[in-house]
This record gives C-alpha cells, structure tokens and sequence, in this order.
C-alpha cells in the first residue's frame, strides 16, 4: 500500500507540472487553431530557447528573469522565423506537405544543437529551496513555475479576449476568408499568431530550465506528449487542452508514483488512443 | 460608383463570368438575379476582391481595384455581405460587429456605427452577449448585415440574403434592407428571390451561365418574361 502523502505529493506535482504543460499545449494549439497547421518542432524551438536561458545564465551570468524575458523575445522572433520562412511558402500546398516541412525542421533543430552544443545535458544551477507542507516535499522552482505559467495563460486568454488583434485571431480560427473581408490582412494575422505562439515557447523554456536540464532531444520527451495533449483536447480548442493537460499529467504524475514514470507515460498513452477511438473530435467536441 | 469593364472570372479551369460589364451608381440599388449557378456570386467575389479577375477592369470611385486583395477592397469603402453569412459563431455578437469595425478609420467611429447597426437592428443589442452561432438564421443575417455596416462602407454586397430563411423572415429581411437602403447606403445585391428584389432596387441585371443577358430599370422588368425565365432555375 502506497503511502497516502506520497499519493498527494504526486497529485500535486501532477497539477505543478500541467501549468507548464498546458502553456506549451496552447501554443500549439493557437498556431493550428489559425494556421490549420501542427508544428511538429514546437517543443524544439523550446529546447532553443532553453539552451538560450542556459548560455545566458550560467556562462554569462545574466539574472534568471533577464535570461527569461530574452528567451521569450528570442521565442517570438524564432515564431516569426517558421512562420515566414517555411510555412508561408507552402500555405496552399497539401497538407502532409506541411506536416513533412516541420517535421523536418524538427531534425534540424536537433542535429544543429547536437553539433553546437554536443549531447551533454546542462541545467541552471539555481539554490531554489525544496518545501516541505504536511510531510510532503514541493519544488519552489515547480511552484514558480506553476504561477507563472497560469499567469502567462490568463494573459493570453484576456489578449485573445480583449484585444482587436485577439478577437481577430479567434475569427481567423473560425473564418479566414470572413476576415479578409473585414479588412485584416491574413498574412498579418499569421506573424503575429505565429509570434504570440513563439512567445509562449519561450516562456515555457524559460519555466523548464529551472526544473529540468536541457538536451538536443528534449523535445522528443515533451514534444508527443504536447500533441497529445492538444488532440485530446480537440484541436484548436484551447479550453479542451488546458483541462487536457491537467487530466495528462496527474496521470503520469500519480502513474509515476503508483508504478513507474515509463508506466505513467504507458498509461497516459494507453489512454490517449482509447479517447482517440471513442471521441475522436477531443474531450469537449460539439460534432462527433 | 462601381464600374465593372469586361470582366472575366473563374476557378482553375472553369470559367463562371465571361465578359461582364456592369455599373452602379452612387445612392442606387442594383440587383443582379439569374438561375443557380448563373456565377452571381463569383460576380460578388470578384467585386470585393475574393477572387482576381482574369481578364477586364474594376474601378471603384475612380480607383481601380482590379485584383486588389479582400483586406485592401473593403477599406475602399465596399462591404461584402457574403453567401452564407459567414458570420464568426464561437464570437459573441458584439465581437462579431467588433470584426466588422477591423479597419482602423471604422474603429474610431466603433461607438456610433454600433449604435447606428443597434438602431437599424434591435435584436442585435438584445442579443449582443449571446454567441453568434446561437441565433437564428434570420438573426444571423442581421448580424452579418450589421457586421458589414460596422466598416462604414458606401457600397454593400448582398449575397444571397434571404437563402435558407423561413418565408416570413425573408419578408422582413426584405424590410429591413429597405431600411438600410433609406440609410444612404448603395446596394448591389444578388438573389434567387427575384419577386421581393424587383421590388426593392431600381435596376437590374439578368445573369445567366455567366453572361449578362438583359439590363434594365426594376419595375419595366418585373413584367417582362425574364423574371420567368429566371424562375425556371430555381
């Protein structure tokens, strides 16, 4: 019998790390909610900005939240950078196409880091203290991590709300061709959804890197189950991926703990393809 | 106002307007009917620049627009109601007319054209916190209507207004055109309910398999037997 402390430590670790998740799962799904298009290197570009906050830190000795604020800068640009370079030339072509185009990018961007930086793992050594609460033991970087994260979220979700270019993108998502007609510059739109999204990479590298060290590979751990997420979800629903992300990492969170982290991730996968058979439209879909 | 000149359009290989040439002038409204598939609509979309001609020549108030992109045509001062209402239904009816108001001359006049589309359209305040997928069919026409009107255009496109409605709506939406008319707007509008639109604008156009076959003043061609013939395609 498993120690019931041990069952809320994980359960609570589940929910720490389903802010990060849901951050990352919400970039994805903005940028194909509006583009129509997956970004299979979206967590690569995160393993970008995380070896960005890591030279930036610890070589050059800049303060965490400088380092964070230029891996979201950084983020943005790079968001940008997919946008324009490979996506916008192949908009029209089929979809498999543009699945290929990112897939690629994604073994770019792990071959380019293996030959710059090498396969060795490199963390931000921060002194951030362990908490203890009624005998369990909580990260403070995860804490942080999880508040800041929410906080990103809330922003994004009042930007998309309140802001002319906000409400545009969520009427892009529904009718590309209405919005043309209303005078917004598809293209426009594109950059900065792709930007916003970037921007929210960044954010999240700048979130992992306190917690996790970084690899050429890291989006290999992150990256499916980010999609995973998303799908489950419904993609482009961003309320069905933020709760789908919780619903995931409490899974592999209490899995990890019940048996093993590779039989949390075995069950959360176990558990994605039965969703996929009986609603294949996401949690929350309207229409089967 | 508008000026179409030899117009030819269509999508890939199909060829759905041959040498169109159409005018509206400024305060008028103009129909153009025809059986399904006559390419009215492609006509509509080539106007407000959903579509590039291929051949011939738009101007729009002396400037020419043809081949100008939907984002740019709008801004010129043409709304385009489109076939379907496309309205954004995950929106809520407020941000749908927000959309309408996109341009940056039509978001400093946001409070007063809402407050004109408000008074044009009741329901619309009524219902300005629903979704807009949660309307009727009717009241998403309004709606699409009304989000067109936000841009502050001087020329509006009607594509198929009455489409899908109940026949009591489609009186009234009927009406309530009449009313927008009466606001000073100009009107082009395309329909298969030729009665009601003969009654509503002063001119039109009979269009059929792409070709413009008759023109001329509403009333004189209201007894004509091309409203039969337009009846046939239905």
């Amino acid at each position: 019998m498993i120690d019931p402390i041990f069952l809320a430590e994980a359960a609570v670790n589940g929910l720490l790390l389903g802010g990060v998740l849901a951050l990352l799962a919400l970039g994805l799904n903005l940028i194909f909610g509006v583009i129509d298009i997956v970004w299979i290197a979206y967590v690569d570009l995160v393993m970008i900005c995380m070896y960005a906050v890591y030279f930036l830190v610890q070589v050059y000795g800049w303060p965490i939240w400088i380092g964070s604020l230029a891996s979201v800068g950084l983020g943005a640009l790079l968001g940008i950078a997919v946008h324009v370079l490979i996506i916008s030339p192949i908009l029209g072509s089929a979809p498999v196409n543009q699945l290929l185009a990112t897939g690629g990018l994604l073994f770019f961007l792990q071959s380019f880091a293996t030959f710059l930086w090498t396969t060795d793992h490199r963390s931000v050594r921060l002194t951030l203290p362990t908490l203890e609460y009624g005998g369990m033991f909580l990260s403070f970087a995860r804490l942080v991590a999880f508040a800041v994260a929410l906080l990103v979220m809330l922003g994004l979700f009042l930007f998309l709300r309140h802001t002319y270019i906000g409400t545009a993108i969520r009427a892009v998502s529904q009718d590309r061709e209405a919005m043309a007609l209303m005078g917004a510059n598809p293209r426009t739109v594109y950059v900065v959804t792709s930007a916003v999204g970037g921007a929210l990479a960044g954010v999240a590298a700048a979130l992992l890197i306190i917690q996790y060290s970084v690899h050429p590979f890291f989006g290999a751990a992150f990256g499916p189950l980010t999609f995973m997420i998303c799908v489950l979800g419904g993609l482009g629903n961003m309320i069905g991926a933020f709760v789908a992300a919780f619903i995931m990492s409490e899974i592999i969170s209490i899995g990890g703990v019940v048996w093993s982290t590779e039989m949390g991730y075995v069950i959360a996968f176990v558990i994605f393809i039965i969703m996929i058979f009986v609603r294949p439209g996401g949690l929350f879909a309207r229409r089967a | 106002m508008l000026e179409l000149r030899n117009v030819t359009a269509g999508y890939g290989a199909f060829t759905a307007l041959w040498d169109v040439s159409l005018d509206v002038a400024a305060g008028e409204a103009v129909a153009v009917v025809g059986p399904n598939g006559a390419g009215k609509t492609t006509l509509l979309r080539v106007i407000s620049g959903m579509i590039a001609p291929r051949a011939g020549a738009l101007t729009f108030e002396g400037a020419s627009l043809t081949g100008r992109p939907a984002y740019e045509v709008v801004a010129h001062g043409i709304a385009h109601v489109p076939e379907g209402r496309r309205i954004f239904p995950m929106l809520t009816v407020a941000d749908n007319l927000k959309m309408g108001a996109y341009l940056k001359v039509a978001r400093r006049a946001y409070a007063e054209s809402l407050e004109r589309v408000f008074a044009l359209f009741p329901v619309l305040s009524e219902r300005r916190r629903q979704r807009a997928g949660s309307l009727s069919g009717g009241e998403q026409q309004m709606l699409a209507v009304g989000r067109a009107l936000m841009s502050r255009p001087r020329l509006v496109l009607l594509d198929e207004p009455s489409m899908g409605l109940a026949p009591v709506m489609v009186l009234r939406l009927f009406d309530l055109i009449r009313r927008v008319r009466e606001e000073g707007y100009t009107i082009l509008i395309v329909e298969q309910n030729v009665r009601q639109v003969l009654k509503l604008v002063d001119r039109a156009y009979l269009l059929e398999a792409g070709h413009l076959k008759m023109e001329g003043r509403a009333e004189a061609l209201a007894e004509q037997d091309f409203v039969r013939k337009a009846y046939v395609g239905l």
